[in-house]
């Protein structure tokens, strides 16, 4: 699946927050007409809450505490009942690395630790069960039982080339490394992509068996140029990447160092272009979300950050304010009408979402606890809860 | 062997509400298995895939701070699992 994703006839919007998950309910017809449900893992950090589309609708949420370790959470009943996964991911011990061709030196072979489970994606339509989960430290991981159980994806969290890939594993960015937004392809089940932060896009055409990086084009500012002129190929820290479910040749990503489409054409190089360059100067076009509309390939929402100076990560010039682009990032709109004239909060890459609905519903979550909902296409903005902890996750949800 | 563990309100989720049980071992990592087998989960919330116990939790047999799955636990001595004076 693309992400975000959304069940059909969603009812909710499911929130993952730094101490616990709630659900927002609709109290009413207006688009201001919601109310929060008594938290789940209340204390625990949660960083992803997402209800698989397809069969059952099997949620799944990631936890962790401040002292304890991570596990994955699932839910068969709509978010009436949850019950702990039997194997949580958790990467090989130095022992399973005997025989391993990795080098002696290899900081795999010593053994590394997962933190946080942070990225959760259901497979493809085709393969019912199957989810993915990308995790910090950077690692990959499956499960075939519907979140059951997890495996590590061994052909790439052992393959060679991860360690130079990912800054020899070390933790580069606030709240570590991490791999984030699986995305599967809708018409090839073996297609998959990866946003490494910090790592760069990676892709996969055999359902994880081998991987390529796809970075072309993309900026690096926080890298000397190379003496020979040419690109680097990875090293790059994409922030949210999706491949657009209305056309999947159509890939966009929002990254630390600007925002990028990319369209596949055969025999054409794979390579990025910079469309936040059409985004307004003083705005700048760097920020964590990227959400796509899920009929609409040429329309998409951001949601600007101030990457300057000592990098805020806070609402540029503290005047909170989604973009929106109708033409694949040609020309920009800035949408605020209903948002605080000034604040000062984050948008995290998986805080924004859609609810799949027609016409279709936006949301995104807040560093400060505050959720906003749009009913038209992010043209005014609904406060639908405030003072909530602060908020990793939005996704719909469709709840008993 | 059984010692009594004494755990601290993180993990009464897990036993139900018990904040002291039972468990057999000789070994932190003998007793987690043993809590692991009646309270599915508990050991991995406590202790690494690599056998350590995690940064923000502290494991104690007696008075004394044990950091492995081979830390020992003697006949009679008390294991007690809290959190950590830090990790939120």
């Amino acid at each position: 699946m693309t992400q975000p994703v959304a069940p059909a006839n969603p009812n909710a919007w499911m929130i993952g927050t730094r101490k616990g998950a709630w659900a927002l309910r609709r109290t009413g017809t207006g688009p201001a007409d919601w109310t929060a449900d008594e938290p789940w893992f209340f204390g625990c950090q949660v960083h992803h809450v997402v209800q698989d589309p397809r069969g059952a609708g099997t949620i799944l949420a990631s936890v962790k505490t401040g002292h304890l370790g991570p596990t994955v959470y699932r839910s068969t009943d709509g978010g009436k009942s949850w019950k702990e996964s039997g194997r949580p991911p958790r990467f090989k011990t130095p022992e399973q690395y005997a025989g391993s061709p990795l080098p002696d030196d290899d900081p795999r072979r010593k053994g590394r630790t997962v933190d946080h489970v942070f990225f959760l994606a259901p497979g493809h339509a085709s393969t019912p069960g199957l989810w993915y989960a990308g995790t910090s430290g950077i690692g990959l991981f499956r499960s075939g039982d519907d979140g059951v159980t997890w495996d590590a994806v061994d052909t790439f969290n052992d393959l060679p080339d991860l360690r130079k890939w990912a800054y020899d594993f070390s933790e580069l960015t606030p709240d570590g490394s991490k791999c984030h937004s699986v995305q599967v392809h809708p018409e090839h089940a073996d297609r998959l992509l990866l946003g490494l932060s910090g790592g760069g896009i990676f892709v996969s055409n055999d359902a994880g068996k081998s991987w390529e990086p796809v970075n072309l084009g993309v900026a690096m500012d926080f890298a000397p140029p190379k003496t020979d002129g040419t690109e680097y190929e990875y090293g790059h820290d994409p922030h949210d990447v999706v491949v657009h479910p209305a056309n999947p040749d159509r890939w966009y990503h929002q990254n630390h160092c600007g925002i990028y489409r990319l369209d596949n054409a055969p025999g054409a190089p794979r390579r990025w272009h910079r469309i936040g360059e059409a985004m307004p100067k003083d705005v700048g076009d760097i920020g964590f979300p990227m959400t796509c509309h899920p009929r609409d390939p040429d329309t998409c929402w951001v949601v600007p950050m101030d990457g300057g100076t000592v990098w805020p990560r806070t609402s540029v010039g503290g005047k909170p304010a989604v973009f929106r682009t109708k033409d694949g990032g040609a020309t920009w709109q800035r949408q605020d009408k209903g948002l605080p004239p000034r604040a000062w909060y984050t948008v995290f890459r998986q805080a924004m979402a859609h609810d799949g609905r027609d016409p279709l519903g936006l949301a995104f979550g807040t560093t400060s606890g505050d959720v906003w909902f749009s009913s038209d296409l992010g043209d005014r903005w609904h406060s639908i809860a405030r003072h909530l902890p602060k908020i990793h996750n939005v996704t719909a949800g469709r709840l008993a | 062997m059984s010692v009594r563990v004494r755990l601290a309100a993180l993990l009464h989720s897990y036993t139900g509400g018990a904040d002291v049980v039972e468990a057999d071992g000789t070994t932190v990592g003998a007793v987690m298995d043993a809590l692991d087998r009646r309270y599915p989960g508990i050991a991995f919330r406590v202790i690494d895939e690599q056998g350590r116990v995690r940064r923000h939790v502290n494991v104690f047999v007696g008075e004394e701070s044990a950091r492995e799955r081979s830390s020992p636990v003697p006949p009679g001595a008390e294991v007690f699992i809290v959190g950590a004076l830090s990790g939120g």
